[in-house]
């Protein structure tokens, strides 16, 4: 035990010397993927705001021929820009992105209108470019919108009730609260969480192992009077103190960052405080001793600090796997894949963050699981620094 | 005092060593002599524990390195090959984490690694991060790391590799400082003349078995050499990997 607090208070202290690790580990991860992510969502939150109130702008050749009409559109924020364009010329515009819809009121239009024959309207749009591609649904709407609204007004005056042309009525509800909305926005941080965690110890996962076996001083080290298993232990522990301050770090910042973005504004609360914060911190804890014996064994398998560092970075993508799977399966928490490693942390932040009762077996269940799985490995790792093939 | 037994050693289909018996008395600098690749490294890895033999024994100071390699390994200081030092830590706190390993307790191991670095001339550099040392000061470091626990044996492979003048006066000194004091010292070398110079006893190597043993006069006399090194080449049959 003595053993194993020296090695582990060596390792903590010369890697906190190193500025790779510390920079990887307690500042670029914790403090830039939070950053990236609010700035992504914030952007992403804004676009989507924007869309559905602003001013769609309707370039609308011969737009005499369809008083009417046009009224109809300006009530619903239509801006009309009149032009005169024949077919090749509002094919141009809108190839050559002058406009981004053009609408040609065919000669016959009022004619064969007045005749209750059906009219022409050509509508021109690139679907290649997306802000026209996204009005040209509103606009669309819009013209179906307005021909509904004639047929009903024909039918009125044929006797008919309009209400025939309307079997049925589909109304959305929509349950979702504005916890549970920003959670679909928030998917990806319970990802990122875990993997900023992950990326805390492995610089030192790497130097513990194949690292000191490069410089040569892995030798001495088998010298002293420690049993093997007791070295990388201690190594382990000192992974698993970088990945918990780098898990709390991370955390702390991406309750920092959502409190700035003000999602309320759209809708969306995020239910992040202290204690939030505190019970994600918590639940992903287990993951780390598993983390860190996992990124132990692969680089003590590797030759190279190099060839360490790529097996790593592979080693990274793992937790992710489930992450993927639950989301193209639409996977709901179940007992059973609570026992996930890493899905139980996702469902465990997801829940939360919605502000959802978990039921106390679940959160049982994932730490258990992932603890046993955190010794398992401990054990393996340990029996790897066994083998004489270690000096390599 | 450390005897080998009949060691052997394979890697997949090579014979690495084969049947090596040597002894290295206390109060000796016992010298293992041989060309690159003869079996000096993996011979000295087994004494320290590092690797098991496939048959055969060590005894140090009569305690087995096979079957007891914790015990064997306090009675040990070992400089390995190349022997690298942590380069985020100083030199003094590099002797003081390997003091920490062999159970000293604090005012013990920072005692001991003052004097160590009074000892090997290391004031200079003490303090400062070992990451910019030279191969004279990082050897330094790590033969003060391998003396801090006061091992009554000394294991050293290839120690004056890379090592200026200087640094390599510094270490004939020590060497034989250790063996005034009663130490049992084993080093292996490819350099002749360094063999002839310090040791007391030679074991000469080739082709991962002992070739002859003896005091360098005893090995002039058996072989009917006129130097040291003609008795070597004589012994091994050719110069080749030596120096």
């Amino acid at each position: 035990m003595h053993a194993i607090l020296s090695v582990f208070r060596k390792e903590f202290r010369e890697n906190l010397r190193d500025r790779r690790t510390v920079i990887s580990a307690l500042i670029f991860g914790p403090l830039f993927s939070p950053l990236l992510f609010g700035a992504a969502l914030s952007l992403s939150i804004e676009r989507g705001t924007a869309d559905s109130d602003r001013p769609v702008v309707l370039a609308v050749s011969h737009a005499e021929r369809a008083p009417n009409l046009l009224a109809f559109l300006r009530q619903y924020r239509v801006t009309i820009e009149p032009v005169q364009y024949d077919d090749s010329a509002a094919r141009a515009a809108v190839h050559e992105h002058r406009r981004a819809l053009v609408l040609v009121v065919t000669d016959d239009f009022g004619a064969r209108l007045a005749a209750g024959e059906p009219a022409s309207l050509l509508l021109y749009a690139d679907s290649s470019d997306a802000p026209g591609s996204r009005d040209v649904g509103r606009v669309t709407t819009l013209l179906g919108q307005y021909g509904s609204l004639l047929a009903r007004l024909r039918m009125a005056a044929r006797g008919i009730d309009p209400l025939v042309l309307s079997p049925l009525v589909v109304q959305d509800i929509d349950v979702s609260t504005p916890a549970s909305r920003s959670v679909l926005a928030l998917g990806a941080l319970s990802y990122l969480v875990l993997l900023t965690t992950l990326m805390g110890g492995m610089y030192l996962a790497i130097d513990a192992t194949a690292g000191e076996r490069e410089r040569g001083s892995l030798e001495p080290l088998l010298t002293v009077p420690v049993r093997r298993e007791h070295l990388i232990f201690g190594k382990i522990l000192a992974t698993c103190a970088y990945m918990t301050l780098s898990l709390v770090l991370t955390v702390t910042a991406f309750a920092v960052v959502l409190r700035f973005l003000g999602l309320e504004r759209f809708g969306m609360s995020v239910n992040f405080g202290p204690l939030v914060a505190l019970q994600v911190v918590l639940c992903c804890l287990p993951l780390v001793p598993a983390g860190a014996a996992l990124m132990t064994i692969v680089a003590a398998f590797t030759r190279s600090y190099r060839e360490a560092q790529t097996y790593l970075g592979l080693v990274l993508l793992i937790p992710t796997l489930p992450l993927v799977f639950a989301g193209v399966l639409g996977l709901r928490p179940a007992a059973s894949l609570m026992a996930v490693p890493s899905l139980g942390q996702h469902f465990l932040i997801t829940s939360l963050l919605r502000d959802e009762p978990v039921p106390a077996p679940y959160v049982a269940i994932s730490i258990l699981a992932t603890l046993v799985l955190g010794a398992l490995l401990i054990l393996v790792a340990g029996r790897l620094y066994q083998r004489e093939a270690l000096l390599g | 005092m450390i005897e080998a037994t009949h060691l052997q050693k394979n890697f997949g289909p090579v014979e690495a060593v084969r049947n090596v018996t040597l002894r290295a008395r206390d109060g000796c600098i016992t010298g293992l002599l041989g060309p690159n690749g003869a079996g000096k490294s993996t011979t000295l890895r087994i004494l320290y524990t590092v690797l098991v033999p496939d048959s055969g024994d060590a005894l140090i100071d009569g305690t087995s390195a096979v079957r007891e390699p914790l015990a064997a390994r306090r009675l040990m200081g070992v400089l390995p090959h190349g022997a690298g030092v942590y380069p985020n830590l100083t030199a003094r706190e590099n002797i003081l984490y390997f003091g920490a390993l062999h159970g000293l307790e604090r005012r013990e191991r920072q005692a001991r690694a003052a004097e160590l670095i009074q000892l090997l001339e290391m004031e200079e550099f003490a303090d400062r991060i070992a990451k910019g040392f030279s191969q004279g000061q990082r050897v330094k470091t790590a033969l003060a790391r391998a003396l801090v626990h006061r091992p009554p044996n000394v294991l050293l492979d290839e120690p004056t590799n890379g090592l200026d003048v200087m640094a390599v006066r510094t270490l004939r000194r020590l060497l034989g400082r250790l063996r005034d004091e009663g130490h049992c010292v084993l080093f292996s070398s490819h350099v002749m003349q360094e063999v002839g110079a310090l040791c007391d006893a030679v074991v000469v190597i080739a082709h991962g078995t002992v070739v002859a043993s003896g005091t360098p006069e005893e090995l002039r006399e058996r072989t009917g050499a006129g130097n040291l090194e003609d008795a070597f080449v004589r012994l091994i049959g050719t110069t080749e990997g030596l120096e």
